[in-house]
């Protein structure tokens, strides 16, 4: 059952990231990215992160997808025009990927038999526990995250402002 | 786990009765940080036409503030605090005074070069102030998450400075070409982080470093290396990781790129050095042939690159990919007195660096109308000071004697070559003399017979005096007394406990060796 779930969403992800590169309309990429955050959530769930599943759909599935939705309709952006791409692209960046994920499989599948087994649906990681780590053991980057999204912020209005 | 060795250390040196607040473990950072905070606050309150030169001063003071609280952190006994987050020891604090030293000098640069009507100022300044914070972090984090956030704070805060002349469309595209290809090599530095939680349970130097000789999944984490050294490699453009280089040096603002091409750097070369001698030592037969690779294709194509450029920024950018590639070369040295080498290479090549993109700054303007090699044509004779000053600095690149250049080379490549690392050493040598060639063309172009009268350039104010001052003086010093440098570089290095244990190893036939430790599982290493 929980494997069922698993492979179903597990396959929905891949194609919703695949769907939000081949798309040509901008609103339709935004609408792929919905359907990846979504099932990652149901996967954080499956391996019995509740809070962190809840916070996915609300913060990314949410928020920040309704921030793109709104900025690309108020950008009005059109469907975007295909160069062909570069030929560096096509002879060193495809067989390179296909060669760094090959490699990356091969490690997965040699070290099989060593690798510890995630319980799906089987484990329920506490709110308590999560806090634990995050404000007691990782207090400092948790701390020092906010002083990046406030370079992120001053980035922002200093590249965006309105030119005088 | 951490707390209680940072007890017992503190109990066996004698440091029980005094508390050492955690908060001193970071303070440089602290204080920048309220700096940056200062200068966004006070910015709304100016009226809207006046100068922002104050806000200027306000960086500056709080950098040196940072300066004195780092210098400071030395009388602390080394140790860790927040639950082995950071480190102080003599090792940060030699790349925290060279990182906001080179940061100082950025901001007395932009103080001179940006003129009344630039905009955003304040935003600059905060920027350089908030991205000191991540550059000193990285320098003292001693957990691989902290490392990646504070490695964002300085990528982040870079990859806007570099679009900062929004007017003119190779700033943009400079800053677009950036951000692409750095939130890349971001990505694989990630990955490596989470394959090595993978194969040990745990994100801390020292738990990692305790767990991987021992661990039951050795190719996971020959690849998290592999994938950490492609991250790093980019980030202190090390060929063939270097593309972005020259169109970024050559669009972003000259006092920007003086701040990127070294303070940056630094931090993720110590970074990488204490992730390859702490956090890997026994990985060493894996991640030394890399990186043997990565120095000698760096040093190569750096050089050969720079001899056909006639911008006077892409030809430093190039040569900044082959100055990366020497200091690699320290790497494969293996001991600690490579590692000291590297730590004295990043210092002589940084204050050289930032004092040549002083000079840049200044004659090109914040316009950056004065680039090719042309431009410099009689320089020295219309700009006695700032021509003297330029040929000095390329003479330290090149690596002249009386120069930090010369002690730089010196140290890296008797490193190597007591190491046995030959035919490194000897190509390395060959690059520098090539090297010579293109230096020597800046330098014949500034002394030789003008072409034309004066350029209108500006006569260099305080601020650029300072600057100049600053760095002719640190380059100096590291070239006739380097004695008291290479010292704090040395005890940087002897920072390195299991370093020794490498060097044992590798001379022992170089074998993965250490106890098999208990492989935690993922579950429970996540509580």
């Amino acid at each position: 059952m929980y494997l069922a779930l698993f492979i179903f969403f597990a396959v929905l992800c891949v194609a919703g990231a695949l769907n939000l590169l081949l798309q040509r309309h901008p609103i339709n990429s935004a609408l792929s990215l919905i359907v990846v955050m979504t099932s990652l959530a149901v996967l954080y769930l499956l391996l019995g992160a509740q809070f962190l599943a809840a916070v996915q759909v609300i913060v990314y599935s949410g928020a920040i997808m309704v921030l793109f939705t709104f900025v690309i309709m108020l950008l009005n952006a059109g469907r975007e025009e295909h160069t062909r791409g570069s030929r560096a692209a096509f002879l060193v960046g495809f067989p390179g990927a296909a060669v760094l994920l090959a490699l990356l499989v091969q490690i997965f599948l040699s070290a099989r038999g060593h690798l510890a087994q995630a319980r799906l649906g089987e484990y329920v990681t506490a709110t308590h526990t999560l806090s634990s780590v995050l404000f007691r053991d990782l207090l400092l980057p948790f701390e020092v995250t906010s002083v990046l999204i406030l370079i992120a912020i001053l980035g922002a209005v200093a590249l965006a402002r309105k030119e005088p | 786990m951490i707390a209680i060795e940072q007890g017992a250390q503190q109990v066996a040196q004698g440091y029980a009765v005094h508390q050492i607040y955690q908060i001193y473990r970071i303070l440089p950072e602290v204080v920048l940080t309220i700096t940056g905070v200062l200068i966004m606050l006070i910015e709304p309150l100016l009226p809207s036409r006046a100068s922002r030169k104050p806000l200027g001063g306000l960086a500056i003071v709080g950098t040196l503030a940072a300066l004195i609280a780092s210098l400071w952190q030395m009388s602390l006994p080394a140790g860790t605090a927040y639950h082995g987050e950071v480190r102080t020891d003599a090792f940060s604090v030699f790349f925290h005074v060279l990182i906001l030293g080179i940061v100082l000098v950025t901001l007395l640069t932009a103080v001179d070069v940006f003129l009344p009507e630039t905009e955003n100022t304040a935003e600059f300044y905060a920027l350089v102030v908030f991205g000191a914070v991540g550059m000193c972090l990285m320098t003292s984090a001693v957990e691989l998450l902290l490392v990646f956030i504070s490695l964002e704070i300085s990528s982040i805060s870079t990859y806007i400075l570099a679009g900062f002349r929004r007017h003119t469309g190779k700033s943009t595209e400079a800053a677009l070409k950036y951000f692409l290809l750095g939130s890349f090599a971001t990505a694989f530095f990630l990955f490596g982080i989470a394959l090595l939680f993978g194969s040990t349970g745990t994100t801390t130097f020292a738990g990692i470093a305790a767990g991987l000789p021992g661990t039951a999944t050795p190719a996971f984490a020959v690849i998290a290396v592999a994938m950490i050294l492609v991250g790093l490699g980019f980030k202190v453009s090390a060929a063939p990781f270097h593309v972005w280089t020259p169109d970024v040096y050559e669009g972003a603002p000259s006092p920007v790129v003086g701040l990127m091409s070294t303070a940056p750097k630094a931090a993720a070369f110590a970074v990488l050095l204490r992730i390859a001698f702490e956090v890997c030592p026994s990985l060493h037969v894996r991640w030394m042939p890399l990186i043997w690779l990565l120095a000698a294709i760096s040093m190569t194509v750096g050089n050969l690159g720079a001899l056909r450029q006639q911008n006077v920024k892409r030809m430093l950018a190039y040569s900044s990919i082959a100055h990366a590639g020497y200091l690699l070369v320290a790497f494969t040295a293996l001991s600690r007195e490579g590692i000291a080498a590297a730590i004295f290479y990043t210092a002589a090549y940084a204050v050289t660096n930032v004092g040549i993109f002083a000079v840049v700054s200044h004659y090109g303007g914040y316009e950056e109308k004065l680039l090719s090699i042309a431009d410099y044509r009689g320089m020295a004779r219309h700009f006695p000071v700032l021509g003297g000053a330029l040929a000095f600095f390329l003479l330290s690149l090149i690596g002249i004697p009386f120069t930090a250049g010369f002690f730089g080379k010196f140290y890296v490549f008797s490193a190597s070559l007591s190491a046995g690392v030959l035919w490194l050493s000897i190509l390395g040598l060959v690059n520098s003399g090539i090297a010579s060639f293109y230096y020597l063309r800046l330098v014949t172009a500034v002394y030789s017979q003008p072409a034309s009268e004066a350029p209108a350039v500006r006569r260099p104010g305080w601020a650029l005096q300072l600057a100049l001052l600053l760095t002719v003086t640190a380059t100096l010093v590291l070239g006739i007394f380097p004695g008291r440098t290479l010292a704090m570089a040395r005890a940087g290095a002897a920072t390195y406990a299991p370093s020794s244990a490498i060097t044992g190893s590798l001379k022992a036939a170089g074998g993965v060796s250490g106890a098999p430790l208990p492989v935690t599982p993922l579950h429970a290493a996540g509580q």
